[in-house]
């Protein structure tokens, strides 16, 4: 008796608890019933199939880094041997984790040795003929620059995704090499908006012109042979309309990671600009290197392009401007991924996908609908074939949804389309519990063993069959949710928990309602089953 | 109410039948994949995807005569998407924008100006789905080594808490219903989705349980049985658990038929798959899994065969009604 009070105490307990967590958010949400804020947090969240948004799938060019740091150290290379007077015929990049030097003259092999020798602690060099040298980048050294390159990308979207105001945003990266980027923006249906400020590699440099501007290139590089240490540019003309060549020193005297914040404002003509501050420390490099450069020309790159090479008029510290022909918009934008930082390496989509609000609300409505359908016809077939035992069976079942919201809304797990599918189907299957005990129970009746034993009987035979079906189902749904993505993972997630559930419900729950219907009845006859 | 009452069918006798008619679904569903393929979803085919809600009530007809005005030639599919009532219509295209990069979607605007200058009247995007090609491949690998594991996961537990031939016959039956369901995706013409993967891989959970049920009563009749055939023990067994069988996968089979009839146009493919998993799998529960523990192990005596199993093995020649508490006790 006491121990069949604490199984009704527990039953209670349970499913006051889990009513509260998955329920009762839900409700409120619908009817603008008072709940606390924590609780309202737990309250079921949509996946981008119901509520409507973007989803993008983005591979990182993770060569890009390799690249880059192939050709900074071909450059340190370059430096250091004309330091040294050593002339070599060529240095040249063979693929973004490899470069080659050839024509090292044969009486300068050893100082060549120990100029490679003093850098590039990242490469391996091996010697060819002819005075021809092979760097390749240690294998460690590439995987931790690719894995950089990937984070460094993520955590860039990550940013300019919330100066975007997206609520919610999942941003992770995926892939079998954990080199994708998977965007998803609910609610948000401006996709081209998005992908552009998601992508754009947003690199800031500001450049000293040496030469320039001029209307070819022809006029800054001769036979298109560009000095070295020098980069050719191009942009929008002086005049307004028209491109122009300038000729750049490769360096840059502040770039985009010396920024400290960026915003957009009007210039003098009320035409919009972009205005930037600089870290302090940058602040101090850039004020003596605009000193000693007064009267000549910086160019404002933005990701390879002069946007202008106004002309320095004094010292500039901490602050500049950008100017340049942008609408409102534009401007807006610039400034918000200058704010957030430079892409280092290109990035390119794989996957783009939009789903418009309303055909989230279809997809919410034939959903619910197939739940009620699907709910109506179980518990119609469990009362017709069960009669008074079929209310168990269907009182178990509402216990078992109840639990499986209560815990999806716990682990804050998404509800998707796919996700209404599993919760439709675990009511299907989670009743299959009931019917192998309740069928076991007729099997026992039928041989004579009296309600009570029957029932106990049943119960206990059927424990291990339930434990070995629900641990074969998990194994697959375990997989399943390896395999999925987005939608396909929500319904793993909810036919796991469902099972789960359905294992507690069909056996503690409903044995427990069987005893609470004969705790008060010595000489029980017949069950209505 | 009572189905399947005492009933005493020679399940076993059927077997070869069941097998001819197994062979001949799973080898007209082959040999339509040989001839004409399966329609692959974009998720596996790459591929541009819209879907427009036109304001005037159209055909499917109007639109693809509106499509070839400025998009000649190419494979474009055109389905109605949804309630007919919606007039929604489904675009899809073998091509994206590009290999990459922020044109991937220049493609979808091609439909989307192609429809235009169709004079169809005023239209809305509703959704837009953009796959690379790249995409595909990678799933398509996941997608099949995601079965096998499943697969191997249940020999190896049914193994374990069965005897072997017991865990072939389960995942024999769960590979027959695999193929049957993939067989009836190719003649019924369903899309290769994600989410028909998906209940693929459910039916390959789901499909087990009967036969697990089925296998359990075998398992305790042996106990009890020991002077019958292992043929008799069998039969004896899918006709004791008949009524649970059938009722088991007929609510699981009527929560999925109210997917597919009213879960809408996303889930439908899923449904499907999901509808005729459950039905091969009570099927094969019955005729198929058995069968092969039958054949597996030859027609001899349980005694001499069944030895496998732990709880057995212990006391070997323990008289039944000793056993049976043996059993409880491990239950409860």
């Amino acid at each position: 008796m006491s121990n069949l009070r604490w199984k009704v105490i527990t039953v209670l307990v349970v499913f006051v608890v889990f009513a509260t967590v998955g329920v009762y958010p839900i409700l409120a949400a619908r009817f603008r019933l008072p709940a606390p804020a924590w609780l309202k947090a737990k309250e079921l969240k949509l996946g981008l199939d119901l509520q409507g948004g973007v989803h993008l799938v983005l591979q990182v060019q993770t060569d890009d880094a390799l690249k880059f740091e192939s050709e900074r150290e071909m450059e340190r290379l370059r430096e250091a041997l004309q330091r040294q007077s050593i002339t070599v015929a060529n240095i040249k990049l063979i693929d973004p984790a490899r470069f080659a030097v050839e024509g090292v003259p044969a009486g300068k092999d050893a100082e060549f040795r120990n100029v490679a020798a003093e850098g590039g602690a990242n490469f391996d060099r091996s010697s060819g003929t002819n005075g021809t040298y092979t760097f390749t980048m240690k294998l460690p050294a590439q995987a931790t620059l690719r894995e950089e390159a990937v984070t460094q990308g993520r955590e860039t979207i990550e940013r300019r995704v919330n100066e975007l105001g997206v609520a919610e945003p999942t941003i992770a990266q995926q892939g079998a090499n954990n080199d994708q980027i998977l965007v998803q923006l609910p609610g948000e249906t401006d996709v081209d908006h998005a992908k552009e400020i998601i992508r754009s590699t947003g690199l800031l440099e500001l450049k000293l012109v040496e030469q320039g501007p001029a209307s070819t290139k022809e006029d800054l590089a001769p036979g298109g042979v560009v000095p070295s240490g020098m980069d050719l540019v191009t942009g929008a003309g002086d005049t307004g309309g028209g491109t122009s060549h300038y000729l750049v020193r490769k360096v840059p005297a502040v770039s985009g990671v010396d920024l400290k914040n960026a915003r957009p404002v009007p210039d003098e003509n009320n035409r919009p600009a972009v205005s930037f501050t600089l870290s302090p420390e940058a602040g101090r490099r850039f004020g003596k290197f605009t000193s000693e450069n007064i009267g000549r020309r910086l160019a404002i790159v933005l990701d390879g392009r002069v946007q202008s090479a106004p002309n320095i008029d004094g010292r500039i510290t901490t602050d500049g401007r950008i100017y340049g022909s942008f609408t409102q918009q534009e401007a807006q934008d610039l400034a918000l991924i200058l704010r957030s930082g430079a892409l280092l390496t290109r990035m390119d989509y794989l996957e783009e996908q939009t789903i418009g609000p309303s055909l989230g609300a279809d997809a919410i409505r034939s959903g619910i609908i197939a739940s009620v359908v699907g709910l109506l016809s179980v518990v119609a077939f469990m009362l017709v074939y069960y009669k008074i035992s079929g209310v168990n069976a269907v009182v178990a079942l509402l216990f078992n949804l109840v639990i499986l919201l209560g815990l999806m809304a716990y682990v804050g797990a998404v509800m998707t389309l796919p996700g209404i599918a599993g919760f439709v189907l675990t009511m299907g299957i989670g009743v299959d519990s009931n019917v192998l005990i309740f069928e076991r129970i007729k099997e026992e009746l039928e041989a004579q063993r009296g309600v009570r034993a029957s029932i106990n009987a049943g119960f206990g035979r059927v424990f291990w069959t339930l434990f070995d079906t629900h641990i074969a189902a998990l194994i697959s749904v375990a997989f399943l949710f390896q395999f999925g993505s987005g939608p396909i993972k929500g319904f793993a997630v909810t036919l796991f928990f469902g099972l789960m559930s359905n294992l507690f419900t069909s056996i503690f729950v409903s044995k427990t309602l069987f005893d609470v219907a004969l705790v008060r009845r010595h000489q029980v006859a017949t069950l209505s089953i | 109410m009572h189905i399947f009452k005492n009933t005493d069918y020679n399940f076993l006798r059927w077997r070869w039948h069941a097998i001819v008619l197994s062979w001949a679904v799973i080898l007209a569903g082959a040999a339509l994949f040989m001839t004409k393929g399966i329609p692959l979803g974009i998720e596996f085919a790459g591929g541009t995807a819209v879907v427009v809600r036109f304001d005037q009530p159209t055909t499917t007809e109007k639109v693809r005569t509106a499509l070839d005005k400025s998009m000649a030639g190419g494979e474009v599919i055109i389905q109605p998407y949804g309630d007919r009532a919606l007039n929604q219509y489904l675009i899809r295209v073998p091509t994206v924008g590009a290999e990459s990069g922020n044109s991937l979607s220049s493609e979808a605007a091609r439909v989307e100006n192609a429809l235009k200058q169709g004079g169809l009247g005023n239209f809305t995007r509703q959704a837009a789905q953009i796959v690379g090609p790249a995409v595909g491949r990678e799933l398509r690998d996941k997608a099949l080594l995601a079965t096998v594991f499943s697969l191997a996961g249940l020999l190896a537990y049914i193994a374990f808490r069965f005897q072997f031939s017991f865990a072939v016959g389960a995942v024999v039956a769960t590979i027959h219903d695999l193929l049957v369901t993939l067989a009836f995706l190719v003649i019924f013409r369903y899309d290769m989705s994600l989410n028909v993967i998906a209940g693929i891989l459910t039916i390959t959970g789901f499909s087990t349980n009967d036969t697990i049920v089925i296998f359990d009563r075998i398992r305790e009749n042996l106990r009890s049985m020991r002077r019958d055939s292992l043929g008799h023990v069998i039969n004896v067994s899918i006709n004791q658990t008949l009524g649970r069988t059938v009722i088991t996968s007929g609510t699981a089979f009527l929560t999925s038929l109210a997917l597919f009839f009213f879960g809408g146009e996303v889930l439908h493919g899923f449904a499907f798959t999901m509808v005729v998993g459950i039905a091969t799998g009570t099927y094969s529960s019955v005729f198929i899994a058995a069968a092969i523990v039958s054949f597996w192990r030859g027609a001899a005596p349980t005694r001499a065969a069944a030895h496998a199993p732990a709880t057995l093995a212990a006391a070997p020649q323990q008289p039944t009604r000793k056993s049976k508490p043996q059993r409880k006790a491990r239950a409860s």
